[in-house]
């Protein structure tokens, strides 16, 4: 799990990956399965079955400490005060304007201890900003990307296939909701969580038990269906199910309002021992929500198309030659069977089924439809 | 995976039958479709389209990207094949049966034509 000056990071599943045939790709800076065979295969088979993925690149950060709700709560936009032990809650860290620093799950491991999961592409600057930010606390950040290796399982026969390698309560664990367990005798924490819009689990065990674990999961899956998936998948997935991704539809130059998700910032938190009173960033998101009700710029909407040409993140959505918008990604919808996107539009042309939306591919106008967002909400 | 020996290959991941009646097929090959992913949409040039050597005319779109279709020889597009405008997948599944692409009337053919040998040295698969 070392970094090399050179080369990229490879996770404790690289020659697994490699000796399942994968096409791997340099994602943040770590060597990740891109696809195994096919992409859409892939995909369905999370949809309709189960999958397996490796999301080792993922960037753990442990808070501990009697202030550490305290300190989340001063550092995160949400009520990290009110999450109980064995709960999770998606949140966003932001800098001082309101600017999206990353979007993050928070865990609550134990009384007193929390673990942030930070994209790989910003875990660092996450770290940075915890520790800065606990200055003041009773409260410890620690670096623990290098502690976890991240499997992933999901898809609806995911809750089967982790019962006949566990005895945790599945039943009881409920959506965002982990606990410590123990998988295919390893010692992991199971989580309920995932970025796939289905039913699935993520477990965050010791590197050194990762292959353990993977190959026992390939063994308990393969009468259900699982299959190894990349992230090439996993962004059709997401995508699919709405959600954004950091680098796309997040980014430092847009508050949580300005991505629809304004939900996420909460402005009265549950505080333990201190009352900060404040959070970083609380200023500019009041003016920002303020904002977001009364005149929006721009709403991240979905767009179907009509023809069959991928839109791609950065091209420019056009209402009668005039551009209006930016796609921030897009890709072909395996579940939808047409191209899909997520766009920021100007609230003019952003309601569900406004006429006239195009997105410029290069150089041709193809047609698409605004729809509301998810394209794709599972039954449960 | 091999490259069958019967055909000529671009540098461009591209192959080339053989001429019949002065017609010849093409189509992208294996090592290409596996590094695009899933073709999930074709663009072919037009039948009576001019193609020329090494000049894109057309496109390939995968999950991750798209890229530009090559032609690997001059000469006029004869047939383009519908199947696999309808069904893009055929290129991953099929690339050197099933999945060609189109047909040209070959005007000339550039010097630099791998055979099947080289094209598997080059790609390296």
């Amino acid at each position: 799990m070392s970094q090399t000056a050179r080369g990229p990071r490879h996770t404790a599943l690289d020659a697994l990956h490699r000796s399942l045939g994968a096409t791997m790709t340099d994602f943040a800076g770590w060597d990740m399965p891109l696809r195994y065979g096919s992409e859409r295969d892939e995909h369905n088979a999370v949809r309709t079955k189960a999958g397996l993925f490796d999301l080792s690149h993922m960037g753990e950060i442990t808070v501990t400490g009697a202030e550490a709700a305290d300190l989340l709560n001063h550092a995160l936009v949400g009520n990290i005060g009110s999450v109980s032990v064995g709960r999770a809650r998606y949140t966003m860290i932001c800098q001082a304007d309101g600017g999206i620093l990353d979007d993050l799950i928070v865990y609550r491991l134990a009384e007193t201890e929390y673990m942030v999961v930070a994209n790989a592409s910003n875990a660092q600057t996450v770290l940075d900003a915890l520790t800065e930010r606990a200055a003041g606390f009773d409260a410890e950040v620690r670096d623990d990307r290098d502690a976890y290796a991240l499997i992933a399982v999901q898809g609806p026969e995911s809750p089967g296939i982790l019962t006949s390698v566990t005895d945790a309560d599945l039943d009881g664990l409920k959506y965002y909701a982990g606990l410590p367990g123990t998988v295919a005798g390893v010692p992991a924490l199971i989580a309920r969580t995932g970025y796939t819009g289905e039913d699935g689990f993520e477990l965050f065990v010791a590197p050194e038990h990762a292959e353990k674990l993977w190959q026992a999961l390939t063994e308990a899956g393969a009468p259900a269906g699982l299959v190894p998936c990349g992230l090439s998948c996993r962004d059709t997935l997401r995508l699919e199910a709405g959600m954004p991704l950091y680098g796309n539809e997040l980014t430092t130059s847009l508050t949580p309002f300005d991505a629809g998700l304004g939900r996420v910032v909460k402005f009265d938190k549950t505080w333990h021992v201190k009352d900060a009173g404040d959070f970083v960033g609380r200023a500019a998101l009041a003016a920002a929500a303020e904002r977001a009700e009364s005149a929006p710029p721009r709403k991240l909407v979905g767009l179907v198309a009509e023809g069959r040409r991928v839109p791609r993140s950065g091209m420019s959505v056009v209402v009668a030659g005039e551009v209006v918008g930016t796609v921030t990604s897009g890709a072909p919808s395996p579940t939808l069977g047409k191209p899909i996107a997520m766009a920021y539009v100007d609230a003019a042309h952003a309601e569900p089924g406004t006429a006239g939306v195009a997105v410029d591919i290069r150089g041709t106008h193809e047609p698409y439809e605004v729809v509301a967002l998810p394209f794709y909400k599972r039954q449960k | 995976m091999s490259n069958p020996q019967q055909l000529r290959y671009s540098k461009e991941h591209e192959w080339l039958s053989a001429t019949e009646d002065g017609v010849a097929t093409v189509g992208i090959t294996e090592h290409a479709a596996n590094a695009l992913g899933d073709v999930v949409f074709v663009q072919l040039p037009a039948v009576g389209d001019t193609v020329t050597a090494g000049e894109t005319c057309g496109e390939l779109e995968s999950t991750k990207s798209v890229s530009d279709l090559y032609s690997p020889v001059s000469g006029e597009v004869v047939e383009a094949n519908q199947d696999v405008v309808d069904d893009p997948s055929l290129v991953n599944s099929a690339p050197f049966e099933g999945g060609w692409l189109f047909k040209v009337r070959v005007a000339e053919e550039p010097g630099d034509l791998l055979s099947a040998d080289e094209y598997t040295e080059f790609s390296g698969s």
